[in-house]
């Protein structure tokens, strides 16, 4: 028997439920795997203790009959969510030291469930990058190497702790955040499947805020099933949170009946960039023909303003953040600059925050406030807010004529080595989220799924995009996708 | 549109970020490559579109206006760098 802590969610709930394993079992499995993986710096707050009584409790839970799929299923957090009592630094330093007094509604409702908690994941400050290099707690490393090169990859960004956690088997799941393709690039670059819900399916309440009009919480796992089964323990209306919707949440595991004939499936000509490489051209081909053997018709689609999604991104996350940023201020929670003889408030903020907020956040808070400021709201940021309205415009387009989900790549790459994009401008790293930024700004579901490995053994991920709360179709046809790549490559452990 | 180094001064301030005066040119040139990247929007037609206010579609839940919470001054303090006397404290705002 292959060790538990690289069970899917799926077999560890079947062995639960039938006793053949307990949750203190299988929670210890993941401690270990989580302590003895300190060389791909993915859990950067361990909870033991809580994972321990957790896990106890789930036995008592299971041993009563009546437990939920996601009870005694051990968990990594992002660092994003607040977790009572437990640092939540949204991988900043400027939120160090600081333990939340509450508890974030996604999180809440996991332990409702009866998950148990490993530890705190790394991240891209604020969640803020594609390559998890932005972390006060240093780079996460991707389990995987290309070929025989030991050369560090990165699992992506922002949820790279999320993603290598879960390729590494340290954890069954973990949760991660999205804001421009945060789940499902990583998701990506490390062989795993990700979910972005719909905007409003999970609650935002306890989330350290990115821009509000675009974050949104979402399962990373190891297949599509997992996926479903999360989400539903994940999701739901909370009336904490005003964007979030007040809508029935279906059995989406129940959805995956894998028989996606007749449905149509839409394949972007926008999305067929200049320089593709070829590796993802081919898969993007390969993933097509797999879905035309399912029995899916497959269409040519046109989503004209495309090439407009990432910079009106670039202007609408920026200036979110400048504004959901100010709170980190050094009066409430968090870092205070040591200050001088003399000075006053401002000094305190100006010192605080050039401090606690690294090189990128700094960035996007300055370049968010620049694109606010009087004379240049209307130029930027109102123009940037019709450019989403259009983008909006031309995935409802493509739905009402039929389309039921969009096949695109999810990534322009294979995993790059960390370090390499050093000399970049930041817009170099910002074309990561090419593929999966028009998204959010649609506010859509989207799911990354594992379809294949380059020349060099690394994943390749493939994204489909559905219908606004259609996730329940949406992971039916990505379970399809699934079956037929058959992905079930596995990095080799060298940590 | 080129920002020169005493716009990111300004924008710096605007944010409460302190800069280096060193680290100005620098961040201007970011800056710049940032807003040249920003620029494409100019080529789309926007005329007569109405800005995005909300992605989905809905109307905002109502409730009773009345006092739901409260009385949790502990946990408000407790993650402050400096609290006194059931306050935060701030170096003096008024002379």
């Amino acid at each position: 028997m292959s060790a538990l802590n690289s069970l899917t969610i799926a077999a560890a709930r079947d062995k639960l439920r039938s006793g053949e394993i307990t949750a203190v079992e299988l929670t210890e499995a993941c401690l270990s795997a989580a302590e003895a993986s300190g060389q791909l710096n993915a859990f950067v707050h361990h909870t033991p203790e809580i994972a321990r009584e957790q896990a106890k409790a789930a036995d008592a839970r299971i041993a009563g009959g009546d437990a939920p799929a996601m009870c005694g299923i051990p968990l990594g957090i992002k660092d994003l969510f607040c977790t009572r009592g437990v640092p939540s630094q949204a991988g900043s330093a400027i939120l160090n030291g600081f333990r939340p007094q509450y508890e974030s509604t996604v999180t809440q409702n996991l332990f409702d469930a009866g998950a148990v908690m490993l530890g705190k994941l790394n991240m891209d400050e604020f969640a803020m990058g594609s390559s998890n290099e932005t972390s006060t707690y240093g780079n996460v490393v991707n389990p995987w190497r290309s070929g025989n090169d030991d050369a560090a990859l990165t699992p992506g960004g922002s949820s790279g702790g999320s993603a290598a956690a879960v390729a590494a088997d340290l954890c069954l799941a973990a949760t991660g955040t999205d804001t421009g393709g945060s789940i499902r690039q990583p998701a990506a670059f490390t062989g795993i499947t990700g979910l972005k819900p719909t905007y409003g399916r999970c609650s935002r309440w306890g989330i350290v805020a990115f821009a509000s009009s675009l974050d949104q919480a979402g399962p990373m796992a190891k297949d599509v099933r997992d996926c479903a089964i999360m989400l539903g323990a994940m999701c739901g209306h909370d009336p904490k949170d005003s964007t979030s919707a007040d809508l029935p949440v279906p059995d989406f595991e129940a959805a995956l009946t894998g028989d996606i004939r007749g449905k149509t499936i839409g394949i972007p000509k926008e999305y067929r960039m200049d320089g593709m490489p070829g590796e993802i051209e081919k898969l993007w081909a390969d993933g097509t023909a797999m879905l035309k053997d399912a029995g899916a018709k497959i269409v040519d689609i046109s989503l004209p303003h495309t090439k407009y999604a990432l910079p009106a991104y670039y202007v609408i996350a920026p200036a979110e953040a400048s504004s959901n940023l100010a709170r980190y201020d050094g009066v409430r929670f968090g870092h205070r600059a040591k200050l001088s003889q003399g000075d006053g408030i401002t000094e305190m903020y100006e010192k605080t925050r050039a401090e606690g907020f690294g090189d990128e956040v700094k960035r996007r808070v300055m370049v968010g406030t620049y694109v606010l400021s009087a004379g240049f709201y209307d130029a930027y940021y109102n123009r940037a807010r019709k450019v989403r309205t259009l983008i909006k415009r031309d995935f409802e387009q493509v739905f009402a004529d039929g389309v039921d989900a969009i096949l695109t790549p999810a990534t322009p790459s294979a995993a790059f080595p960390l370090g390499s994009m050093a000399e970049a401008d930041p817009v170099q790293m910002y074309l990561n989220d090419v593929f999966t930024v028009t998204v959010n700004l649609a506010g859509l579901p989207g799911i990354a799924v594992p379809a294949g490995v380059n020349a060099q053994g690394l994943p390749l991920g493939l994204q489909l995009i559905g219908r606004p709360w259609d996730e329940a179709e949406l992971l039916n046809t990505a379970y399809a996708l699934e079956r037929a790549a058959g992905f079930v490559a596995k990095p080799a452990k060298w940590w | 549109m080129s920002i020169d180094t005493e716009t990111a001064a300004r924008v710096a301030k605007l944010a409460r970020i302190k800069v280096e005066p060193a680290d100005l040119p620098a961040l201007a040139s970011e800056f710049n490559t940032i807003l040249g990247f920003i620029e494409q929007l100019n080529e789309v037609d926007v005329e007569g579109v109405e800005p995005m206010t909300g992605v989905t579609p809905m109307r905002l839940k109502r409730r009773e206006d009345v006092v739901t919470d409260g009385n949790q001054q502990k946990a408000v303090l407790a993650n402050a760098p400096d609290a006194r006397e059931g306050f935060f404290a701030v170096p003096k705002v008024v002379e």
